[in-house]
């Protein structure tokens, strides 16, 4: 199964054995990832499951689709170039090895 | 100091998220969170949605893993039910004889089903959609169903309906009112939500009252109603709304209007008692400060989260900006704060195309914005409304006003 790492602000790091088709936003919250909060339960429609992709990964997750594009304006921490919503990471075997870090706050 | 004992009612999405934030923010005392169904705390949304549509099973419905409980100390009691507040001795009277003291109580009893006084009410075929076990009737009942009617066109009738037609079902909405959703959207977004409704096949009778369930052998056969029609049925979703759950509180001596009253900090006239999400009502910053009792996630994990900086520590009025959502078939439609009392509306974008967002005013001031198929503005709604930032209606109706520049602009 690929293997995804989340690191928190205090760069607390859990590693995670994700099995293919399954969200990283719903392996963080199935196995207790603080910092994860999935308000909506992934349908797209609250921007609390905010992650950074470690940069050079980018190209591996899947593209970013217009709904995603727009709710991650409405993040409580800053957007940045690598801002994804974790609830659309479905996890791919190209995706093992992927880094994502939790930003300061989701709501 | 002996240990704090915090005593939870209710494990829905604001009972689950105090206990998950008092431990986040390191409270160490004991923490009970009470649910009088048999299973562990599941998220609803999803059940009138993917799960009722089987697309999701119920691994994905739990807010947590069994073990997450064990491991953050939360004393989960299933199937535990409250019978009685003992203010004076700070404890909880559980059905099987427990007794729980408590510092802090808080009241996350939700809301419960209304039931029409309908005859035939009891008729088997008559069908919620509320909690999962209700779910899981209302799913095997649909896979056989020939004639859906739904009594009342709010968000959960909208949104079985959307289900029940993509498995070929035919569905009649009776609806009291003249429109969908007329609790909470204005009536050019429910103008638009019938329409499309109808497009995928949905009948509807506005102003129609069901009068009798006739039952033929114990089961639903027709509804029988006011106008004298008889509408065929072999299952009836009822979907009216709900009643919150007030009456502990009222029989331990406080206020119940509407919901159990609370301040601003969320607490009853009892300091050590709290009451949040579906059953509490509330001052709200965002309805002039009226009483305000909301059925909604947000709200509840809003509420959950004010409550457990209270009980850490660090008490604040709560003035989190409220939200809601519903998806209906391919419709997504986002609201950003609350429209009630508005008298104008200014729509953006394109009603024809299912794509555009309504400006809900009183006068000049913005109340709220209700989004369809268009979740950048209501990403921007949330950020504008949440700041107390004003956009005009002549802003809101020109397409080259730019939200996002106003969502995030320096307060000034």
């Amino acid at each position: 199964m690929p293997r995804v790492t989340y690191i928190d602000t205090d760069g607390k790091e859990t590693m995670l054995d994700i099995a293919v088709g399954t969200s990283v936003m719903q392996a963080a919250v199935y196995n207790g990832v603080d910092g994860i909060v999935a308000e909506c339960g992934g349908s797209c429609m609250c921007a609390t499951c905010h992650v950074y992709v470690q940069e050079d990964q980018l190209a591996r997750t899947p593209p970013m689709q217009p709904d995603e594009d727009a709710m991650l304006e409405g993040t409580a921490s800053p957007r940045k170039p690598n801002s994804r919503l974790s609830c659309q990471l479905v996890v791919s075997p190209d995706m093992d090895g992927l880094v994502v870090h939790l930003p300061e706050t989701q709501t | 100091m002996p240990q704090q004992q915090v005593v939870i009612i209710g494990a829905g999405h604001g009972g689950f998220q105090l206990a998950a934030s008092l431990r986040q923010h390191g409270f160490d005392g004991r923490i009970a969170l009470l649910t009088d169904e048999p299973v562990l705390p599941y998220q609803r949304p999803p059940l009138s949605k993917d799960y009722l549509d089987g697309k999701i099973g119920f691994d994905l419905l739990l807010m947590r893993p069994e073990a997450f409980y064990r491991d953050h100390g939360i004393d989960l009691m299933q199937g535990a039910r409250a019978e009685e507040i003992d203010r004076a001795g700070k404890t909880v009277h559980l059905a099987s004889g427990v007794r729980l003291s408590y510092d802090h109580l808080v009241l996350a009893t939700g809301a419960r089903n209304r039931v029409p006084p309908l005859p035939g009410i009891e008729l088997d075929g008559v069908c919620y959609l509320r909690t999962l076990g209700e779910t899981h009737e209302l799913r095997d009942r649909l896979a056989a169903a020939k004639h859906c009617v739904v009594i009342g066109a709010g968000f959960i009738g909208l949104e079985f309906a959307a289900v029940a037609r993509t498995h070929g079902k035919p569905v009649h909405i009776l609806e009291l009112t003249d429109r969908v959703m007329g609790r909470v959207v204005c009536v050019e977004t429910s103008q638009f939500f019938a329409e499309a409704h109808r497009r995928a096949g949905v009948e509807f009778s506005f102003g129609a009252q069901a009068v009798r369930i006739a039952g033929q052998n114990g089961r639903i056969d027709h509804l029988e109603l006011a106008d004298g029609r008889n509408i065929p049925a072999d299952l009836v979703l009822v979907s009216i709304g709900v009643v919150p759950n007030g009456e502990l509180a009222a029989a331990a001596g406080l206020a119940v209007q509407n919901g159990i009253v609370v301040d601003d900090e969320l607490k009853t006239a009892d300091p050590a008692i709290s009451a949040i999400g579906d059953c509490a009502s509330f001052p709200s910053v965002h309805a002039g400060g009226n009483m305000t009792r909301l059925e909604a996630v947000q709200n509840a994990a809003d509420h959950a989260r004010t409550v457990a900086d209270r009980i850490t520590g660090k008490p604040h009025p709560y003035t989190a900006l409220p939200w809601f959502w519903s998806e209906q078939g391919p419709l997504r439609l986002q609201i950003a704060g609350l429209t009630t009392g508005h008298n104008r509306t200014v729509v953006r974008g394109d009603l024809d195309a299912g794509e555009f967002s309504v400006f809900c005013y009183r006068g000049e001031t913005l109340l709220g914005i209700e989004s369809v198929n268009r979740p950048a503005d209501h990403a921007h709604a949330r950020r504008i409304l949440a700041a107390g930032r004003q956009v005009t209606p002549a802003q809101a109706a020109d397409e080259s006003f730019d939200l996002r520049a106003a969502a995030s602009a320096r307060p000034a």
